[in-house]
């Protein structure tokens, strides 16, 4: 009862007032004949609170509908004047008012790969461990730390990289890589290319993948716990080790669950803004189309360009062209996220299929 | 479908084989399992010792009671932050919450079709990043702003309390509907159909029964929201623009903040003085952290008590 729709339905889609018959609870708000004088005025609030209600809700969308008019509206000069080059080329020259976005999006996409590469298994293992291995006196201090992570906000996370994951990082990381043989192999080494004042793609993918791993472990870990008992019971029954049990029912059982929180977090990195601003170098990578595949090189994302790029914008194509980097990251993040409701959605149905 | 359905026999087929492979492969794999969880504390001790270590050794009184100081920038505060983001919390409420509370009672009484299509737009516009929000009422509040008082003659920028405010307020309406739609299905359907079948019109159900009943989860959800938008940052660069100074006025001899003039915030101060060569700047944007985050948790902690307040009403 408590999950589903109310039986009383104020408004509904297809008829705003009339109750149907059937509805046994209907039946008692007060029919015109049998309480005659109160019931026109409080037919009339009721009105009116309906009518209330759902302009408020109604305000969602024309929050999105405004949202996206004013980005457009704004972006239209420069959407004019460079096309569909706009997001293919990767040239970005105040001085000969050429914008361009290509790299912006490779760094978006890329310091997003970075951040889910480390963050996704060592999120997936502290679940497991939290929800299936750890005793009680561990459990609860260490969701207390997670949680308390969960909730710091994304300037400190940069500030707290700027101080103390820089410094680390070019001791600890990139020099001795630098030193070692790793950036001369053929393939891997364009990974590791070029000397680095720290502030890299590395950096910023670090800084997300601690950003996004209490989110990721704090949801998986709720979705493990909703598991049935009876489901790890009966593998164990069945004579599975632990591991066994847990990468061969818990796991699948919980697929769906897990992938909805890997994007879920994919989708704060995509539009993290903050401390990728403040960790990412924003100046292009030493190569001529600005992209570069190495993690030690600086670069940009959309939502680190548009932050950094906007105090020495002057009005008129400059301002429009950032803006159009807003609406390009609007629209990345929209299809990101519908993508991965459809994925959630048919691997969900793929278990509800398997019970 | 077939992960599940195959594992069973798959299992039987596999502990017929030898046993102390699978046992060590299970020693090996749990291991895994809590390094990575140690490494995940690891890393997360480390963020919140430097922060505290850092921020508690450049905490000062100063930084709530003076105003930046550009000569001796070791004697400066942030008092104008902090009032700052008060205001932009403020004003932010003033938007989000009508909005976001008499959505969420929307969600609860309608049904259909066109009740899931608001939830799946409330979760779409949860999922567009901040900084989008920002450069939205750049455009849609800043400019106009800036247009009307250069028609005027006033000398503002339109970068202004109410621009952030407004861009902040957007960013919690879809928190707060979701989290008192959640809410307000917790309360019993008897206790509605009771009022309703008592002759209570609908909105008076709502007034007097659902909503006291629901009350203490909704401030949760509001003070849960506060904590999420406290922090912000990314928004507030195109919007509100910073000051060095108070930014209020007097009306009848009473100081009020100034809602039409650029305001500071905490974070956007933190942010500004992390990208200073100052030592000092860099010393105070750590203990700047330190009091938002203090004001975060501040009221996730409140949000608890609220919750747990309501729970025992309930018993």
């Amino acid at each position: 009862m408590a999950d589903r729709a109310p039986s009383v339905p104020l408004i509904t889609a297809a008829s705003p007032t009339a109750p149907s018959p059937a509805q046994s609870v209907s039946k008692s708000t007060p029919k015109p004949s049998s309480i005659p004088p109160a019931s026109s005025l409080a037919r009339f609030g009721d009105k009116i609170y309906g009518a209330v209600i759902f302009l408020a809700s109604l305000s969602i969308f024309g929050i999105i509908l405004w949202l996206f008019w004013q980005l457009t509206g704004a972006s239209l000069p420069s959407i004019r004047h460079f096309g569909l080059s706009f997001v293919t080329g990767s040239e970005w020259d105040e001085v000969s008012s050429s914008y361009h976005v290509l790299p912006y999006i490779f760094g978006t996409l890329f310091s997003s790969a970075i951040a889910l590469l480390l963050a996704v298994p060592v999120s997936i293992g502290a679940a497991i461990f939290l929800s299936e291995l750890a005793p009680r006196w561990i459990r609860t201090p260490a969701t207390f730390l997670i949680e308390l992570l969960a909730a710091i906000p994304s300037v400190v996370y940069g500030l707290w990289g700027i101080f103390i994951l820089i410094p680390f990082m070019k001791q600890f990381i990139v020099t001795p890589i630098v030193g070692s043989r790793l950036p001369h192999l053929p393939i891997i080494g364009e990974l590791f290319k070029g000397q680095s004042a720290g502030y890299s793609m590395l950096a910023a993918g670090m800084i997300l993948a601690i950003m996004v791993t209490p989110f990721i472990t704090a949801v998986t870990r709720d979705i493990l716990r909703a598991i049935p008992r009876s489901q790890r019971e009966g593998s164990y029954a069945l004579g599975a080790t632990k591991w066994e049990t847990i990468s061969q029912v818990v796991i699948p059982y919980a697929k769906s669950g897990i992938i909805g929180a890997v994007i879920l977090g994919l989708g704060r990195a995509l539009g993290e803004t903050m401390a990728v601003t403040m960790l990412i170098g924003n100046q292009p990578p030493n190569t001529p189309n600005g992209i570069s595949l190495s993690v030690f090189q600086p670069g940009y994302t959309l939502a680190s360009a548009l932050a950094n790029k906007f105090s020495e914008a002057s009005p008129g194509l400059s301002t429009s062209a950032l803006v159009e980097v807003g609406l390009v990251l609007f629209g990345v993040t929209i299809v990101v996220n519908g993508a991965a409701r459809l994925l959630v959605f048919y691997t969900a149905k793929d278990v509800q299929g398997g019970k | 479908m077939s992960t599940t359905l195959s594992s069973p026999p798959n299992l039987l087929a596999k502990s017929t084989g030898n046993v102390a492979g699978r046992k060590l492969k299970n020693i090996v794999m749990l291991t895994l399992c809590i390094v990575a969880a140690g490494l995940a504390i690891l890393v997360l001790g480390l963020v919140l010792f430097f922060l505290l270590s850092k921020g508690f050794s450049s905490l000062h009184i100063r930084l709530f009671t003076q105003l930046p100081d550009n000569i001796d920038t070791s004697k400066g505060g942030m008092a104008q932050s902090i009032f700052g983001t008060l205001v932009l919390l403020g004003v932010s409420s003033s938007i989000g919450l009508p909005f976001g509370i008499l959505g969420g009672i929307y969600q609860i009484e309608a049904r259909g079709r066109f009740a899931s299509l608001v939830r799946f737009f409330t979760d779409v516009l949860n999922g567009i990043p901040s900084i989008v929000i920002g450069i939205f009422a750049y455009a849609a509040v800043v400019v106009p702003l800036a247009a009307k008082a250069a028609l005027e003659h006033k000398p503002t920028a339109g970068f202004s309390a109410y621009a952030g405010g407004f861009a902040l307020g957007i960013l919690m309406i879809p928190t707060v509907m979701r989290t008192t739609e959640e809410i307000l299905r917790l309360v019993p359907f008897s206790l509605r159909e009771a009022s309703l079948g008592l002759g209570a019109t609908r909105w008076r159900t709502m007034w007097s029964v659902v909503l006291p009943a629901a009350r203490g989860g909704i401030i949760t959800g509001v003070m849960l929201a506060l904590a999420r938008i406290a922090g912000e940052t990314a928004p507030l660069l195109f919007t509100i623009f910073g000051n060095q100074l108070f930014a209020t006025h007097k009306v009848a001899g009473v100081s009020v903040p100034t809602l039409t003039a650029p305001i500071d915030a905490l974070p956007l101060r933190i942010y500004n003085y992390s990208q200073d060569v100052d030592p000092n700047h860099n010393a105070q944007a750590w203990a700047g952290a330190v009091v938002l985050i203090t004001l975060i948790l501040v009221l996730s902690i409140a949000a608890r008590f609220a919750t747990r307040g309501n729970m025992q009403e309930e018993k």
